[in-house]
C-alpha cells in the first residue's frame, strides 16, 4: 500500500468509528427518552407495562375534577368514552384545562391510579391532539358524554 | 370588491412568477440579452402585485370586513388597534401571504443590490427564486386563499388567538420568516452556479452577504420566539425542543455551518461541493420547517387544526425542490473539488470540524423530530421523544465546538504549527479553569454545571479577545468588518453559553397554594402574597394577583400577574409578571383559585442570568449583520 492509500484507509476507518460511536449514542439516548401514548382503554386492558412512564391521552370526564381545598392536589378522570382512568396531580393545571377537553398527562400508574407529573392541554380551544383524536375516533365515540366504565 | 382585487393581484403575481422563472433562464442559457434583462422588471412587478394583495388583506382587517372568512376567524371589533396589522399573519393563510411577501422582497432586494454582477448570473438567480415563489403562490391560491368570502358575512368576528395578542407577535413571525426565506437567496445562487456549470468560488463571494443577513434575521426571530414563549406561556421555560422550535433551529444550525464553509470556499477554494450542498440543505430545511408547522403532522404547541391537502402540497413541493436541486448537484457538482491544499493542522480543518459538528447536531434534531412520524408509519406505537434526548446529544455535540472556537481565528490557513495557537491560548484556558474551580467550591448552591458555565464563558470570551489583542498588537492589516462580525458573534456565543448553563443550574421554582398574607422564601427572596382582585381590560377581564417581593427586608418589586378571560370564546390566558434584570429574573404566574378563603395557586421562579441567553443571541445576530459591511463584498467583480 502506498502512503496516500494508507492515509485514506486510516481516515475512512476513523470516520466509520466516529459514525458507529455516534449511532450508538443516538440509539441509547432515543431509547432512554421515548414515551408511549396510551388510551384509558389500553391502560385498563393491562397493555401498559408496570412501572413504565407513559403519556395518557383522552378527555377530562365531565364532573370528575376534585380539588383538595387550600392545596395544589387535584384529582380527575380521563376517558376515551369507553373506559376511564383516575388521575392524581400535584401542581398548577394549564390554562386550557377544562372538563370535556382533551389533555395529555405524563406519569406512572400507582395502585391503579395514574400519578401525573405533567399535564398538557392545547393552546387552541378547538384543538385535540391528533393521537387522542385517532384513538377516540375508532369507536366514533367523540359525540357521547359518557365517561365509560371505571 | 376589494378582496377580489387582492385575489386577482395574487393570480397576476403567480403568472409573473412563472414568467420570472422561465424568460430570464431561457435568456441566460441561450445568450439572449433582452430576455436576460427582463428579470429585474419582472421581479419588481411581482413585488408590486404581492404588495397589493398584502395591502388589501391588511385593509380588510382594519375596516373589520367580516365577509372575508379569514378576517372573521381571526379578528373582531374589540381587537386593540396595535394588533390589527399583525393579525394579518395570525393564522395559516395570512402567514403564508407574509411568507410570499417576504420572498418577493428578497427577490427585489437581490435585483437591486446585484447591479455589479454579470447579467446572466442575476437572471439565473432571480429565475430560481421565481420558481420558489410560484410554488408558494400556487399553494396560497389552491389550498389557502386568504380572500375567501364568508356568505352571509359574519356580524362579529371570532377573536385573534389570545396567545398572539402580545407585542412579541408583532415582530417574531416577520423576523423568523425573513430568516427562513432569506436562505432562498443562497440556494438560488447555488442553483444558478450549478446551472451555469461554473461552481468556482465566485458565486460564494456574491452570496455570502445574503447568507449572513438571512442567518442573522433567523437568529433574531428564534431568540424573540424563545423570549415570547418565556413570558407568554407562563411556564418560565425558554426552549422546549418542541417540533416547531426544532423546525426553525435546524436551518439555523445548517445556515451557521454554511456561513463558515462559504468563508473557506471564498478564500481558499476548498469545500466547493460541500458548500453547494449546505446551501441546498439550509433552504430545504426551511421548507421542511414550513411543512412541519403548516401541515400539522406533528403534535406541537404551535400546530393548529391540520389539513392533509395542504400537507400533501408542501410535501410535493419539497420533494420537487430537494429532488431537483440534488439531481442538479449530482449532474453538475465539481469533480475536481480541490482548492488550495491544506494539512491537518490548519484553519480549514477546524472549520471542517465546525461544519461536521453543526450538521451532526442538525441531523440529530431531524431524527428526533421525525422519529414519532417514522414510528407511527412502521406501526411501532404512538411515541414522543423527550427533551432529554435533544438536551443530552446537543450538549455532547456542542462541547467540542465550544472548545475549538477560540482556536479557529488564531490558526493560520493551510498550515500551522500546532504549538503556536496552543501557546497563545494556554493562559486563557488556565484562567478559565481557575475561575471554574473557584465557582465550583464557592458559588452558593452551585453545581458542576455552574462551574461549566464559567469555564465555557471565560474560555470563549478570553480566547476571542486574545484574537483581537493579537490583531491590535501586530498592527498588520486593518481590523475588517468581517473580523468585527466574527468577534461579536463569538462573544455572543460566550454570553449565550454562560446564560444557558447558569440558568439551568441555579434556577429555582416553587408551585404553592398561597393564602392572602402568606410569605414564601426562594433563593434569598421573600414573596408575600397580598391577594387577588378583578380588573377589566379592553377585550378581556382578569383576576390580578399582587405579590410583594423583598430581599433581607428591603422591597424589591411589586408583581401583578394576571389570569385573563377573553370576551370572545372565553379563552383563559395566564399573563405572568416578570421583574427582569441582568443578573436575575423574578417570575410570578397566577394559577387557579383554590377556595373561598381567597387562596390561589402561584408559581414562583428565580432565574439567574436568563437574559444573557437572548443577549448572546442578539450579539450573534449583530455579528452576522456586521460581516456584510466588509469591503471585500463591495469590490467590483473581475470580468471573466
Amino acid at each position: 500500500m502506498n502512503p496516500t492509500r494508507k492515509r485514506r484507509l486510516a481516515f475512512a476507518a476513523l470516520l466509520l468509528l466516529a459514525a458507529a460511536v455516534a449511532a450508538t449514542f443516538i440509539v441509547l439516548a432515543l431509547q432512554e427518552n421515548l414515551t408511549y401514548l396510551h388510551t384509558p382503554s389500553e391502560v385498563k386492558q393491562g397493555a401498559v407495562p408496570a412501572d413504565a412512564r407513559f403519556r395518557l391521552g383522552g378527555v377530562v370526564c365531565e364532573g370528575s375534577v376534585q380539588r383538595t381545598q387550600g392545596t395544589l392536589d387535584v384529582r380527575f378522570s380521563v376517558t376515551d368514552r369507553f373506559r376511564q382512568v383516575h388521575v392524581r396531580h400535584h401542581g398548577i393545571l394549564p390554562d386550557m384545562f377544562k372538563e370535556g377537553t382533551s389533555i395529555i398527562a405524563t406519569g406512572k400508574l400507582e395502585h391503579g391510579e395514574f400519578v401525573a407529573d405533567e399535564v398538557l392541554a392545547k393552546h387552541d380551544e378547538t384543538y385535540m391532539p391528533r393521537e387522542v383524536a385517532d384513538a377516540m375516533a375508532k369507536g366514533a365515540a367523540m359525540h357521547t358524554k359518557s365517561c365509560g366504565a371505571d | 370588491m376589494l378582496p377580489e382585487l387582492g385575489l386577482l393581484a395574487l393570480i397576476l403575481a403567480l403568472l409573473l412568477g412563472v414568467l420570472l422563472g422561465t424568460l430570464p433562464l431561457v435568456g441566460a442559457q441561450r445568450g439572449h440579452a433582452a430576455l436576460v434583462a427582463s428579470a429585474r422588471p419582472l421581479a419588481y412587478s411581482q413585488l408590486f402585485f404581492v404588495g397589493v394583495a398584502y395591502a388589501v388583506l391588511t385593509h380588510a382587517f382594519v375596516v373589520h370586513d367580516f365577509s372575508v372568512a379569514y378576517v372573521a376567524t381571526n379578528s373582531n371589533t374589540l381587537l386593540p388597534t396595535m394588533y390589527q396589522l399583525p393579525a394579518v399573519w395570525g393564522a395559516h393563510e395570512g402567514s403564508l401571504l407574509l411568507w410570499v411577501t417576504i420572498l418577493s422582497l428578497w427577490i427585489a432586494a437581490v435585483a437591486t443590490f446585484s447591479r455589479s454582477l454579470p447579467a446572466p448570473v442575476v437572471a439565473r438567480v432571480l429565475a430560481t427564486m421565481g420558481w420558489v415563489s410560484v410554488g408558494f403562490l400556487a399553494f396560497l391560491l389552491f389550498t389557502s386563499n386568504p380572500f375567501a368570502r364568508l356568505l352571509p358575512a359574519a356580524v362579529e368576528g371570532r377573536d385573534l388567538n389570545p396567545l398572539l395578542q402580545d407585542p412579541g407577535m408583532i415582530f417574531h413571525p416577520p423576523l423568523l420568516y425573513t430568516g427562513y426565506v432569506g436562505f432562498a437567496v443562497a440556494f438560488a445562487f447555488a442553483v444558478a452556479a450549478l446551472l451555469d456549470g461554473k461552481v468556482d468560488a465566485q458565486w460564494v463571494r456574491w452570496s455570502r452577504p445574503w447568507t449572513n443577513v438571512a442567518w442573522a434575521f433567523l437568529t433574531l426571530g428564534i431568540a424573540l420566539g424563545s423570549f415570547w414563549a418565556y413570558y407568554e406561556l407562563g411556564w418560565g421555560g425558554w426552549w422546549f425542543w418542541d417540533p416547531v422550535e426544532n423546525a426553525s433551529f435546524m436551518p439555523w444550525l445548517v445556515g451557521l455551518g454554511l456561513l463558515h464553509s462559504q468563508a473557506v470556499t471564498e478564500k481558499r477554494g476548498s469545500f466547493r461541493g460541500w458548500t453547494l450542498l449546505l446551501a441546498i440543505a439550509a433552504f430545504s430545511l426551511s421548507l421542511l420547517g414550513t411543512f412541519l408547522v403548516r401541515s400539522g403532522v406533528l403534535t406541537s404547541v404551535h400546530a393548529f387544526a391540520s389539513d392533509p391537502a395542504r400537507g400533501l402540497f408542501i410535501l410535493g413541493f419539497l420533494a420537487l425542490i430537494i429532488g431537483g436541486s440534488l439531481l442538479l448537484f449530482a449532474l453538475r457538482a465539481p469533480t475536481d473539488d480541490k482548492g488550495q491544499p491544506f494539512v491537518a493542522a490548519s484553519r480549514e480543518t477546524l472549520l471542517l470540524a465546525n461544519n461536521l459538528l453543526l450538521s451532526g447536531a442538525a441531523m440529530m434534531i431531524l431524527l428526533g423530530t421525525l422519529y414519532p412520524l417514522l414510528a407511527e408509519a412502521l406501526d411501532l406505537g404512538k411515541i414522543s421523544v423527550g427533551p432529554p434526548y435533544f438536551g443530552l446529544l446537543f450538549t455532547v455535540l456542542m462541547a467540542p465546538l465550544v472548545l475549538l472556537v477560540p482556536f479557529g481565528p488564531l490558526t493560520r490557513w493551510q498550515r500551522e504549527q500546532p504549538a503556536q495557537p496552543l501557546r497563545m491560548l494556554a493562559p486563557w484556558g488556565a484562567l478559565a479553569l481557575v475561575v471554574a474551580a473557584i465557582v465550583f467550591f464557592r458559588w452558593p448552591q452551585g453545581t458542576a454545571k455552574t462551574a461549566a458555565a464559567w469555564l465555557g464563558g471565560a474560555w470563549l470570551l478570553g480566547g476571542t479577545l486574545r484574537f483581537v489583542w493579537q490583531r491590535v498588537k501586530q498592527g498588520k492589516g486593518r481590523f475588517t468588518a468581517e473580523m468585527t462580525g466574527m468577534t461579536l458573534a463569538h462573544v455572543g456565543l460566550a454570553v449565550f453559553v454562560f446564560g444557558v448553563l447558569m440558568t439551568e443550574s441555579t434556577s429555582r421554582e416553587m408551585d404553592v397554594a398561597a393564602k392572602p398574607g402568606q410569605s414564601f422564601a426562594l433563593r434569598g427572596y421573600d414573596f408575600r402574597f397580598v391577594g387577588v382582585e378583578r380588573v377589566q381590560g379592553p377585550n378581556y377581564r382578569a383576576d390580578r394577583g399582587t405579590i410583594q417581593v423583598s430581599r433581607n427586608g428591603a422591597p424589591v418589586a411589586t408583581m401583578l400577574p394576571e389570569k385573563r378571560e377573553y370576551a370572545s370564546g372565553g379563552a383563559l390566558m395566564t399573563e405572568a409578571d416578570i421583574d427582569g434584570g441582568l443578573s436575575r429574573d423574578l417570575y410570578v404566574a397566577l394559577g387557579d383559585s383554590l377556595g373561598p378563603d381567597g387562596s390561589w395557586a402561584l408559581r414562583l421562579y428565580v432565574k439567574p442570568f436568563i437574559r444573557w441567553i437572548w443577549l448572546g443571541a442578539l450579539l450573534m445576530a449583530i455579528g452576522g449583520f456586521a460581516v456584510v459591511f466588509d469591503k471585500r463584498f463591495r469590490r467590483p467583480v473581475a470580468s471573466p
